[in-house]
């Protein structure tokens, strides 16, 4: 059986906010909110688990400082060292304090990119990708709630539930 | 007009050689690399504002973020095409780059400032275009939803990568900025020191200081609020911003100036001690060399524009005075140019053999890309006001809800009494 989706759209984020937990208290399923900013406590009452996108942060930055330092050691101690001014390059440990701007700079920018890359792909955001609009004004200032149903009768009964806890309209 | 003299300058050095500028063997670097450092400079408020400010939760940022992240992107760009330039053949730029090469195993020396720089710049730049992107991605959305012709619906629809604004996208984006936001502070921190290495690892009496990095961190923060003070002044004028960029925004920048201001003319004071301290006789030459010799003129400029015009702004009624702002934005913008010719050629037009000294005077050239860069520079934040949004909307929206509800709130007490 396919699942279906009831939208409630609505103008005020207080309200939305303070619906949801009304709602999962009648075994409705609200599996989204569609909404123009960031609201405070939305994931928690939607129970959205922490992102884990710092996480990949780290991992791509610790990558970036070891391939940094592999390059490094590779092209100016292993296969070419020079002795310039009297400062041989010998060993790495020797030559590790003129070594941090580029490590740290190769930590920065593959963690930076890795992330926003990772961002872009989980969330689906790529130049092309056609948006799912249910209302127009969701990016500007309003709020759209999505609860997951399997009958028609669900959506009636989700659409009533949604207009009794202040939506503008139900779709 | 300026860009187009850029173009021919840029294109005569390059079909000519760098013999057209005014270097010479004594001084071989002058406007070229005053430029670059300017620029790179200016560009960091941008970062300060949206990255710092951000991990201070200063909402005051907010209504400016946007423009000055642009301008980061755009002073880079221009930072960079004066480091292409003054290489001469800008067809061998990729020598700088760790890549295998047709001379046998020689590798870039990554002992060298000047590969530091290379991947300090590169990595600034493209960290700040993303930051900057993923910021306007929302932004993009509502322009999108909003846009009543189809050739802006298409284009808006491309750009803002078919984003809605679902729970999941906001939670992820909101750590997104945050960790971009502390990975961004370092960096910024990191790129100018990086820039003053350049100067500071050489052996050049006046570069030879370990003061450097932090001195140039202030001036470019310090330069970049001048230019976002320059610039924002002229936007919220021309775009009727006046009740997002308001009075009190211009002050809290205005401090900020104060403040680096002030920083960066203890600096030269301190510099000027340490040279008399050292007792190193060249490092003393140097700097009584600046302050009195044929380059005296730029030297009493900067002290003047950078050390005292920023001082006035002790004065609440300057520092809330649109007039008084941009007069002394670009004061600020002058006198940090004059900083950087007169770190680069003060020190090297007189150098440890007085056989070789000699002066420096830019050629029609070097002024011509000097003045062009600016319009490098403008062309693309004009388009940027023209098309892109202004105002980080979606992020002004989180407060000016609570803000609104707080002066209802006020409005209702006020009412009782």
């Amino acid at each position: 059986m396919s699942t279906k989706i009831a939208y409630g759209i609505f103008d005020d984020d207080d309200v939305v906010l303070h619906a949801i937990p009304k709602l999962q208290e009648k075994k409705f399923k609200v599996v989204d909110v569609i909404s123009p900013f960031p609201i405070h406590g939305l994931d928690h009452a939607l129970g959205l688990k922490r992102t884990r996108i710092s996480m990949t942060a780290f991992m791509y930055g610790i990558t970036g400082t070891s391939l940094a330092l592999l390059m490094m050691w590779y092209m100016n101690i292993w296969d070419w060292p020079m002795d310039i001014g009297g400062k041989p390059s010998f060993a790495l440990y020797k030559n590790l304090p003129a070594f941090i701007p580029v490590t740290f700079e190769s930590t920065v920018l593959c963690a930076a990119h890795g992330m926003v890359i990772t961002f872009y792909l989980r969330s689906k955001l790529l130049p092309g990708v056609e948006p799912v609009i249910i209302d127009a004004r969701a990016t500007d200032d309003r709020f759209v709630m999505a609860i997951e149903v399997k009958t028609d009768a669900d959506k009636d009964a989700a659409h009533a539930a949604m207009k009794a806890l202040g939506a503008m309209y139900v779709k | 007009m300026a860009l187009l003299w850029w173009i021919i300058s840029v294109s005569y050095t390059l079909g000519t050689g760098l013999g057209v500028w005014g270097l010479n063997k004594t001084v071989g670097w002058a406007w070229d690399i005053t430029n670059f450092v300017w620029w790179v400079g200016i560009g960091h408020a941008g970062t300060l504002i949206s990255a710092i400010l951000l991990l201070f939760r200063q909402k005051w940022r907010l209504s400016i973020n946007r423009s000055a992240e642009a301008m980061t992107i755009f002073a880079v760009i221009c930072a960079a095409s004066f480091i292409v330039s003054h290489m001469g053949r800008p067809w061998v730029a990729y020598w700088p780059l760790p890549l295998p090469n047709q001379f046998g195993s020689l590798w870039v020396n990554f002992n060298s400032p000047l590969v530091w720089d290379v991947f300090a710049i590169s990595t600034y730049f493209s960290v700040s275009l993303v930051f900057w992107y993923t910021g306007l991605i929302p932004d993009f959305a509502v322009v999108r939803d909003r846009a009543k012709s189809k050739s802006a619906k298409f284009w808006y629809t491309i750009l803002s990568f078919g984003w809605t604004g679902t729970a999941k996208n906001w939670q992820r984006f909101e750590e997104v900025s945050l960790v971009l936001a502390g990975l961004s502070t370092p960096l910024v921190l990191s790129v100018h020191s990086v820039v003053s290495m350049d100067f500071a690892t050489s052996l050049v009496p006046g570069w030879h200081t370990t003061i450097f990095p932090p001195y140039f961190v202030a001036g470019a923060i310090f330069s970049g609020f001048a230019m976002v003070q320059t610039l924002l002044i002229i936007t919220r004028k021309v775009l009727n911003l006046e009740n997002y960029i308001t009075i009190y925004h211009i002050d809290m920048m205005n401090r900020i100036i104060l403040i680096t201001g002030s920083i960066v003319g203890v600096a030269y004071i301190t510099e000027f001690f340490i040279a008399w301290y050292s007792g190193v006789e060249y490092e003393q030459y140097a700097f009584i060399n600046r302050a009195t010799g044929p380059y005296w003129w730029a030297y009493w400029s900067m002290m003047t524009c950078n050390v005292i015009t920023p001082q006035l702004f002790w004065s609440a009624k300057l520092r809330t005075s649109l007039f008084a702002t941009f007069f002394i934005s670009i004061f600020v913008n002058i006198g940090m140019w004059f900083e950087r010719f007169v770190i680069i050629v003060t020190s090297l037009h007189r150098d440890y053999v007085p056989s070789s000294w000699t002066m420096y005077s830019p050629t029609w050239v070097e002024v011509g890309i000097f003045i062009g860069s600016l319009g490098l520079f403008f062309v693309p934040f004009l388009l940027f006001t023209r098309f892109f949004p202004v105002i980080a909307m979606s992020e002004l929206k989180t407060i000016v809800k609570t803000s609104s509800s707080q002066a209802k709130k006020k409005g209702a007490h006020h009412h009782e009494h």
